[in-house]
Parts: C-alpha cells; sequence; structure tokens
C-alpha cells in the first residue's frame, strides 16, 4: 500500500505529460502533413 | 516534370491559368504586408516534387516562404508587396499544374481538432482507470479499492465533462426536437453510471462503472473521429479541384482603363473585357468581338455556340477563341448562375426527407433499452425492496445495452467504405450518401460531360486522306477551339509546318505553306459557296471534310452494361439537340432518352420518378444538371463538372472511367450489407447479455470485457469490405480494345492544355 502512494500518482504524471504532448504537438500542426514530414527527412536542404 | 506522372490532373480544363488580379483577390492577408495565397498542385507525389517546387521558389524576389503540403498536395505561398509575383509560372516553370484554391474555405477544421482532443482525453483517462480496475477486479483491499474508485471518479469526471460533450450535445438537441438518436441511450447510459458508481464509492461500495462509462466514451469517440477524418479528407479533395466559377472580371471603364473586379461588385450595364480562355461571370451581350463560346458546362450542348456583336451569352460559358467585350445584363446575384443555385434550393428532394439507419435503429431501440432497464428496476424493486440494489442492476442493463457495438454499427463501415473509395478516386460527402445510393432502382444519366467527355472526337478518320488529316492536324495545333483540339493529334510531322498561322474567331484557322493559303474550319468560310460541316480547303479547293462527333467516356458502355445487368433501367437525361443525344443512346443501347430539357424539367422528370416509387441515381455535371442532382435520391458528379454540380452531388468522381459509377453502387451495396449484418451482431448480443444483466449477474468486469468484445467483432466485421480494384466488372472486349487508343489521344490534349 505505501509504494502505491506515490507509484499510483507518478503512473497519472507521466499519462499525463504524454497527454499534455500529444495535445501540443497537435496544436502546433504536425500532424498536418505526415506524408510530407516522412519524405522531408530524405532532403537535403531543409 | 520529375519522376511523378499526372495523375488525376488529367481532368484538367481548357481555360487559362488565374491572371495577378485573380491570385491577388483569392490571396489571405496575414499581416505586415505579408500575405498568403493558396493553390491545390495535383501533380505533387513525393519529396522530390516537395524539393523541385519549394526549389523553385528560392529565387523568387518577393516569395518570403513556400511550403508543400505532400498529404493536401497543396503549396501555399507567402509574399509581400502589392502586385503576386509568379507563383503559377514558377510552378509551372518546375513542371506542375496549379490552380488556385478557396482560402476562405479553408479555415483549420474545429470540428476535427475538438473530436481529436475529445478522443485523446478519453483515450488517457479510460487507459489510466482500466489500470486500477484491473487490481480492482483482481481483489485488491477494500482499502486500496476505496482509493482507487476514489482516484477513478477523479480521472472520469473532467473526461465525462470534456469528452462526453459530443454525444450529450447532440442528445440533447435531438430530445429538444422530440426525436431520439443515437446519442441518446450512450448519453444517458453513460452519464447514470458515471452517478450511480459515484454514489457507490461515497458509500464504500465493491463495485464502480466508472472504467465501462469511459471506455465507452473512448471507442465511440474513435469511431466518430475516423468517421469525420475520411469525410473531411474526401472534402477536401473536392475543394482541391480547379475552381471554374472565376472569382471577378475585368471590367473596362468609360475612359478605356480596366480594372479587376471581385464578384460581388460587378454590375449590370459594365462593360466586361472576356479573354480567350475565361469563363463569364454574368449573363451578358455581346458588343464587339467574335468567338466561339463553349456551352456545354451551361446547357449541355456539345456543339461550341458562336457569339458576336448582339448575341447572348450566359453565365458560366467558357470563351474559346477570340477577345470580347460584353455588356453584363445581370450581376453575380441573379445571373442565370444564381437562378440554378435558387432552383437547387427548392429541388433537395429525397435527402432531406432521408433518415439515416442509425438514427431509424435508435428510434426503436433506445425505447426498449429504457422500459427494460425500468422494468428491471421495479421488478427487483418488488422482489426485494432494496432500492439501491434496484438501481445497480437497473443501471448494469443499461451499460451492458448501452450501443457500444450499435454506436460503432454504422460509421465503422461507413469509414471503411469510405476509404476503399477514395482509394478509387471517387469521394464522398457524408455516411447518409452510402446509405441512399445503396437504395437506388435505377441510374439517370446527362450526355454531355458525363456520358461522353464533351470534347469531340473526329469520326471518318478511315475516310480521310492521311496527307491531308496529318496538315489538319499540323495547322490545328496552334488554336484552343475543341475542335483544333481533336485533329492535332493527328500532327505526326510529316507535313512542312505552316508559317503564318492566323484565327478567325468564329470561322477557322488560316495558314500559309509556300505561298499556298490553307484554311480549316467552317465550310461556308474555307470554301467559296461551301455548305455546312468542318472542312480543310487549299486556295478555295476543299481537301477534306471532317465529321466529328462527342467521344464517349472511358467505359462508358461496359459501365451502362454493367448496370444494366445489375437490373438497373437507364435513363438519359440531356439538354443537348435530339440527334446527339440519341446518337449516345444508341451506341450505348439505352432506350430511355430525352433530349433538350431545361434544368427544371430535369427536377421534374426525377420528381416524377420518385412519385411512382423510384429512387434514382443521378449523374450528371453541367450547371444544368445541378437542381436535379440535389433532386435526386443520390447523386455522382466527375471532377470536371462545374462548381455548383461537384457541391450538389453526394459522390465526386476523379478518375475518367465510368465505370466508378457501378464500382461506388457496390460497395454502398456492400458496406449496407456490413452495416445490418453488424446490427445483427449487436442485437445477437444484446440478446444473450441483457438476461444476464436482469438476473443481477453482471459485474463492472464482465460489462467491460463484454463492450470491449462486441466493439471488436464489429470493427472486424466492418475490416471484411473489399477493395474496390477487386470487384471492378469484367469489361467487355470492345471497349478494352478501345480504352488505350482512346489514351493514345488523349495523352497529346492534356500535355497541350
Amino acid at each position: 500500500m505505501s509504494s502505491l502512494v506515490y507509484l499510483v500518482p507518478l503512473a497519472l504524471l507521466l499519462g499525463g505529460a504524454a497527454l499534455g504532448a500529444f495535445l501540443w504537438s497537435l496544436r502546433s500542426g504536425q500532424y498536418e502533413d505526415m506524408q510530407g514530414a516522412a519524405e522531408r527527412i530524405l532532403l537535403d536542404d531543409d | 516534370m520529375s519522376c511523378c506522372a499526372p495523375g488525376v490532373e488529367a481532368a484538367a480544363e481548357l481555360g487559362g491559368a488565374p491572371s495577378r488580379d485573380e491570385i491577388l483577390l483569392a490571396s489571405r492577408d496575414l499581416k505586415d504586408g505579408l500575405r498568403q495565397t493558396d493553390l491545390s498542385v495535383p501533380g505533387i507525389h513525393c519529396g522530390a516534387c516537395i524539393a523541385a517546387i519549394e526549389g523553385a521558389f528560392r529565387d523568387v524576389p518577393a516569395v518570403e516562404q513556400a511550403r508543400v503540403n505532400l498529404s493536401a498536395k497543396r503549396l501555399s505561398v507567402k509574399w509581400r508587396g502589392d502586385t503576386p509575383p509568379p507563383i503559377i509560372e514558377t510552378v509551372s516553370r518546375a513542371g506542375y499544374e496549379a490552380h488556385l484554391f478557396d482560402t476562405e474555405e479553408d479555415a483549420a477544421d474545429p470540428e476535427l481538432s475538438r473530436l481529436v482532443r475529445a478522443t485523446a482525453v478519453a483515450g488517457f483517462a479510460s487507459m489510466n482507470i482500466m489500470l486500477l480496475s484491473v487490481s480492482v477486479w483482481s481483489g485488491a483491499e477494500p482499502e486500496t479499492r476505496q482509493a482507487f474508485h476514489w482516484i477513478s471518479a477523479a480521472l472520469a469526471f473532467p473526461a465525462l465533462l470534456y469528452s462526453g460533450r459530443v454525444f450529450f450535445a447532440s442528445a440533447w438537441s435531438a430530445l429538444r426536437q422530440g426525436r431520439t438518436n443515437m446519442d441518446v441511450p450512450i448519453s444517458v447510459g453513460v452519464i447514470l453510471a458515471f452517478a450511480l458508481s459515484l454514489y457507490d464509492t461515497m458509500a464504500g461500495g465493491a463495485y464502480a462503472y466508472f472504467d465501462a462509462a469511459v471506455s465507452l466514451l473512448f471507442f465511440l469517440l474513435i469511431g466518430r473521429t475516423l468517421d469525420h477524418i475520411m469525410r473531411e479528407k474526401a472534402r477536401s479533395a473536392v475543394r482541391g479541384l480547379i475552381k471554374l466559377t472565376p472569382r471577378g472580371a475585368t471590367v473596362e471603364r468609360e475612359d478605356g482603363s480596366r480594372d479587376y473586379l471581385p464578384a460581388n461588385q460587378i454590375e449590370t450595364g459594365m462593360l466586361l473585357a472576356v479573354a480567350p480562355g475565361e469563363r463569364l461571370l454574368v449573363d451578358g451581350i455581346v458588343q464587339w468581338g467574335r468567338s466561339d463560346i463553349d456551352c456545354a458546362l451551361v446547357s449541355g450542348e456539345s456543339a461550341a455556340q458562336s457569339g458576336e456583336p448582339g448575341s447572348a451569352v450566359r453565365a458560366g460559358t467558357l470563351n474559346l477563341t477570340g477577345a470580347m467585350k460584353v455588356t453584363a445584363t445581370s450581376d453575380a446575384s441573379n445571373s442565370s448562375l444564381a437562378d440554378m443555385v435558387a432552383l437547387m434550393a427548392v429541388a433537395d428532394g429525397g435527402r432531406a426527407r432521408y433518415r439515416r439507419i442509425a438514427d431509424r435503429a435508435a428510434r426503436l431501440y433506445s425505447p426498449l433499452v429504457h422500459a427494460t432497464a425500468f422494468l428491471t428496476f421495479f421488478g427487483w424493486m418488488a422482489a426485494t425492496g432494496d432500492w439501491h440494489r434496484a438501481i445497480g442492476i437497473a443501471i448494469a442493463v443499461l451499460i451492458i445495452t448501452c450501443p457500444c457495438a450499435l454506436g460503432l454499427a454504422v460509421p465503422i463501415v461507413q469509414t471503411v467504405a469510405a476509404r476503399r473509395l477514395f482509394e478509387a478516386g471517387i469521394m464522398v460527402k457524408d455516411g447518409s450518401a452510402l446509405e441512399r445510393l445503396a437504395e437506388i432502382d435505377m441510374v439517370a444519366f446527362d450526355k454531355t460531360g458525363t456520358l461522353t467527355t464533351g470534347r469531340p472526337r473526329l469520326a471518318n478518320a478511315s475516310e480521310i486522306d492521311a496527307g491531308a488529316l496529318a496538315l489538319a492536324g499540323a495547322i490545328a495545333a496552334h488554336s484552343n477551339h475543341p475542335v483544333s483540339r481533336a485533329l492535332a493529334p493527328f500532327d505526326d510531322g510529316s507535313q512542312p509546318s505552316p508559317a503564318i498561322i492566323t484565327e478567325h474567331p468564329g470561322l477557322g484557322v488560316e495558314a500559309r505553306i509556300d505561298r499556298l493559303l490553307y484554311r480549316l474550319g467552317r465550310a461556308e468560310w474555307a470554301v467559296p459557296g461551301g455548305s455546312a460541316g468542318t472542312v480543310l480547303s487549299r486556295d478555295g479547293q476543299r481537301l477534306a471534310s471532317f465529321v466529328f462527333e462527342d467521344s464517349l467516356r472511358q467505359d462508358a458502355a461496359s459501365s451502362v452494361e454493367a448496370l444494366r445487368r445489375d437490373g438497373f433501367p437507364v435513363a438519359i437525361l440531356s439538354g443537348d439537340v435530339e440527334h446527339a443525344a440519341s446518337r449516345v443512346a444508341k451506341q450505348l443501347g439505352v432506350g430511355d432518352v430525352t433530349a433538350r430539357l431545361l434544368p427544371e424539367e430535369k427536377v421534374a422528370r426525377i420528381a416524377a420518378l420518385a412519385a411512382g416509387g423510384r429512387k434514382v441515381l443521378m449523374v450528371g455535371d453541367g450547371l444544368n444538371d445541378a437542381p436535379a442532382l440535389s433532386a435526386a435520391h443520390a447523386s455522382m458528379a466527375p471532377s470536371t463538372a462545374s462548381d455548383i454540380g461537384r457541391n450538389a452531388a453526394d459522390f465526386v468522381f476523379l478518375r475518367p472511367s465510368l465505370l466508378s459509377v457501378p464500382n461506388a453502387i457496390c460497395v454502398a451495396r456492400e458496406a449496407n450489407r456490413l452495416v445490418h449484418q453488424n446490427f445483427a451482431i449487436a442485437i445477437a448480443y444484446n440478446a444473450i447479455a441483457i438476461p444476464f444483466a436482469i438476473a443481477g449477474y453482471v459485474t463492472p468486469l464482465i460489462a467491460a470485457l463484454a463492450m470491449s468484445l462486441s466493439s471488436i467483432v464489429v470493427v472486424a466485421n466492418a475490416l471484411r469490405l473489399h477493395p474496390v480494384a477487386d470487384r471492378v466488372p469484367a469489361a467487355d472486349p470492345r471497349s478494352r480494345t478501345l480504352a488505350p487508343k482512346q489514351q493514345a489521344l488523349g495523352q497529346p490534349l492534356a500535355g497541350r492544355a
């Protein structure tokens, strides 16, 4: 029981961080051109 | 051109590139003098295309940034200054074709991002609650269980508020109108499950259904988001097609100065300068100039009309060969184009009355479920007198019957179907269109531009001397007239290329080779005293006569055949003259053909058929078809259709082949079968689970398992829908041998366009 006191909040914190990261990436338009992002990694000049 | 072959844009119309003025009008003001122009570039296919296009803009002055979106096949250019940089020219120098995109319609879709965020929140909450629930199910100490229930409640409450809003809002608006839809039982089930669990948690009870409530939301939101993404993709693909209605027109003032004005500032009586390749924005009367006018999209007439001073021209027609000045007799809001929009609003028939399958099911389902839950409650009340237990079991009934599978049954199948159609180049406007298409029992086609390509094709090539034909081709290559464009591919390079070429709008093309005067055009002009028809003459002597026919669209014959084989009566509703319509009808073996129909008469025909119990699929492209498209039970338009035709149609097909029509019907019918199967699965599952729920044996664990299992079965069943390519009806051998030839002819045309 005592370990749960910090493990459960920790798990929730991590999950919440992931959710926050997803919402941030969504807002900053990172999902707008999925194919383009995959191809751009192969371009030399930018 | 890069590695990438042009795909969809074979549909590209003649019609000039947008002028700088039009680009300026269509651009969006960002701030500090920065403007953004969005273009649709259908030829973008790979990383090399990105590099080529963005690279081409690197040294264009005034361009701040050019960014390609590969998924949407779009390019946005940010630039400074009062006049736009040569955007279209730069793109075409890189080897691609670009056309303007509607910026105002393109605001980021708030609904989609709201759905994605709601799904993310529900997913986060449901996974964490499930994690805690697993330890509760495996027998946690009461003390731990109690703590976990409280944490679950704390997670579930905000998730319910945030993600559940999608369903609550829709359920509430349905209830307020005295209707019920699928969202009503969902909302009732979720809210009651949460409320009871919260009460039980406060009372220190053993069972809580937080996991069921939130994961139900999560599953349903996944289905809804996928559905929305698919439709959005189709919508943006349709929006990316060439806009055929101009945004403005060039007005010539009394002092001779010219201004490009947006559509809403054009007034009756203004003098408009119409260049070749431009579409008319309003109705008018020609004051000066001579030209040929393509009315195919407006009235369905396949032969070009001649325009000369005094003749009336209609909005939406295309000026082919010569410059004209036209006095506007209407403004944009009361032109014949606007009349068509008004007619469409009145014609909205079948689709307005149509009720979605899911809503019809909900109307039967939700009273049944709620009645069962009530009866269970009263039954247990009467039997035990323990109201808490009675409510607990009644809510377990609601959760078990809560239509997780039912809520997914329709959208998941329609998402898969839309995806399959998308891969085949067919765009679906919404799910109800698929349901309506599955019900149709008759197909009505427009002729010009739908059954035919709307482009003339030489019919008597075998009767013409090869040398004369090649010469005609060499001369025709210099003209934009549709007849010339049909002749141009016959230029095999064997004839000397003409030295001096002059185009006489409305008459033909004149060329000089070795001091001989050649004329290609109207017989009465090319040969003194000649009769009607198109001829090639040398110094007034007739060399050859050409007979043209409107060429059939690719696979038109096999498509009509496939439809007839599947038992659909086929009719042709044409606005063209009788002989043109009946010739096409004869070629396709269609008996039911009506010519010279006005737009309102097409609507009347559809309405009469509907009154006779028929559910008609209308396939058409022109402005004159738009009202009929919205009156029909379901409708399809090719990507070359007029703007309002595309907007009116439920489906837009991008490929040149007419096989899209039987293919779409096939997919819609199969989707319909899968939807019904899914309903059957969901109902069978309920029939098995409800007795257990009523008897009080359902624990949160069983509820969660049953719900997930039924959802997975329904989704797996939807994935059985076959890709379109698997079932293209065996084309009849004639059309198969024809197809490559047509392509061989089509390619050089597309190249010249």
